[in-house]
């Protein structure tokens, strides 16, 4: 009987489809990437059934966290640079282009407007370091965060012609005088409306 | 490997030797080790959970308006404490004496669903919702603030608001030690 010869294959793998899908993957990747971006206030948000999905644009948010620190991010760079204007005006601090470009993809800050320019002159690396001291802000209706958000709506409404809007983001361990404060605030500015920044929880059984 | 196959031709015959045709086989191993890590890059990188938000709307306090007072035994008072702990009570502050609950499905998602059954029982239509004032005491955390308006929501309750708390529901929450 003749031996029955398995015949040999090749163990090489045509690779072109499996490379075709993960291109296709990294291009998905690509194009659907938002960085993260660190937040200083690093908080922990409290969940919610609720499922409506914060806006990426037209947003202003004041994170709250670090025993009371208060954070503010703004969305889009034409406001930041307007808002930023509008501040200096206020405290009489000007900022010169090279400040307002750095301020500009400045996603999220904590300093009060004295410690503003020293902060933009640090490097990447510093201000990751540095430990922010968080915005200054009472209910008198003329604290920093108080103007910071009212410079922040006027260059919204003068540039894009838009309310904007607020939203809170709050460590979920901080009490409640401070969120108690930044609703005052927002209260006085005839901004009554607003949000809460929630994570989603899964809806529970009725 | 992975390749592609285009190479042509052997010799020919009693032709010019020519020379030989390199393969145009390309390797794409790497190519493909390469779109595999910058993938799993950008898998880490993105953020994938999106943020929810809860819309809060305060009462608008520059206007004066005058409105038609409201049975207080259709409201119901929630007092955020300290510890997770909240009380409760209806009506009028002081008449009834407030219970110490908890937050989540057992505790206040409970009372407030009782609680509205008996002012629907006992009141006439249409003005029968109940109406919540929620007092968050400086020793509340937000998150009792979040879970407490999350579950106004879970239990249908259209009216309620965030109230300033009183020196004397201070003291009651202190007499339950919850402050």
């Amino acid at each position: 009987m003749p031996r029955v010869k398995v015949a040999r294959k090749s163990t090489a793998i045509d690779m072109t489809a499996m490379c075709d899908v993960a291109f296709l993957l990294l291009t998905f990747f690509i194009l659907t990437a938002k960085p993260k971006v660190e937040d200083p206030s690093k908080a922990e948000v409290p969940s919610s059934s609720k499922e409506k999905l914060v806006p990426e644009e037209n947003l202003a948010t004041i994170s709250v966290g670090q025993k009371g620190k208060i954070f503010y991010s703004l969305t889009g760079n034409d406001n930041r640079i307007g808002a930023l204007t509008a501040m200096g005006e206020k405290y009489h601090i000007t900022f010169t282009p090279e400040e307002q470009k750095i301020f500009s993809v400045t996603e999220i800050f904590g300093v009060p407007m004295n410690q503003l320019k020293a902060f933009l002159a640090m490097n990447g690396d510093e201000k990751a370091k540095f430990v922010q001291p968080g915005i200054p802000a009472d209910t008198t209706g003329n604290s920093e965060l108080s103007n910071w958000i009212l410079t922040s709506r006027q260059a919204d409404k003068a540039l894009h012609d838009k309310d904007l809007d607020v939203a809170i983001k709050g460590d979920k361990r901080e009490e409640y005088p401070t969120i108690s404060t930044v609703i005052q605030i927002l209260e006085k500015q005839k901004k009554f409306k607003f949000s809460l920044i929630t994570d989603l929880k899964t809806a529970p059984k009725k | 490997m992975a390749e592609l196959d285009t190479s042509g031709g052997g010799k020919h015959k009693g032709g010019k030797v020519r020379s030989k045709k390199a393969s145009t086989r390309v390797d794409l191993t790497a190519m493909v080790d390469l779109a595999f890590l910058l993938i799993t890059f950008f898998m880490l990188t993105t953020t994938l959970a999106k943020k929810k938000e809860m819309d809060l709307a305060m009462p608008d306090n520059s206007v004066k308006t005058t409105q038609l007072p409201v049975a207080a035994t259709r409201s119901m008072t929630i007092l955020l404490g300290s510890h997770n702990k909240l009380e409760w009570y209806m009506g009028e502050p002081g008449k009834s004496a407030p219970t110490v609950d908890g937050y989540g499905k057992d505790g206040l998602r409970k009372a407030l669903i009782e609680n509205n059954k008996n002012v629907m029982a006992t009141h006439a239509a249409p003005d029968n919702t109940m109406i919540v004032l929620i007092k968050p005491s400086d020793k509340s955390t937000y998150e009792n603030l979040v879970t407490a308006l999350d579950e106004m929501n879970i239990t249908n309750i259209q009216t309620y608001a965030i109230v300033k708390i009183t020196p004397m529901e201070i003291a009651d929450l202190q007499k339950n030690n919850i402050y």
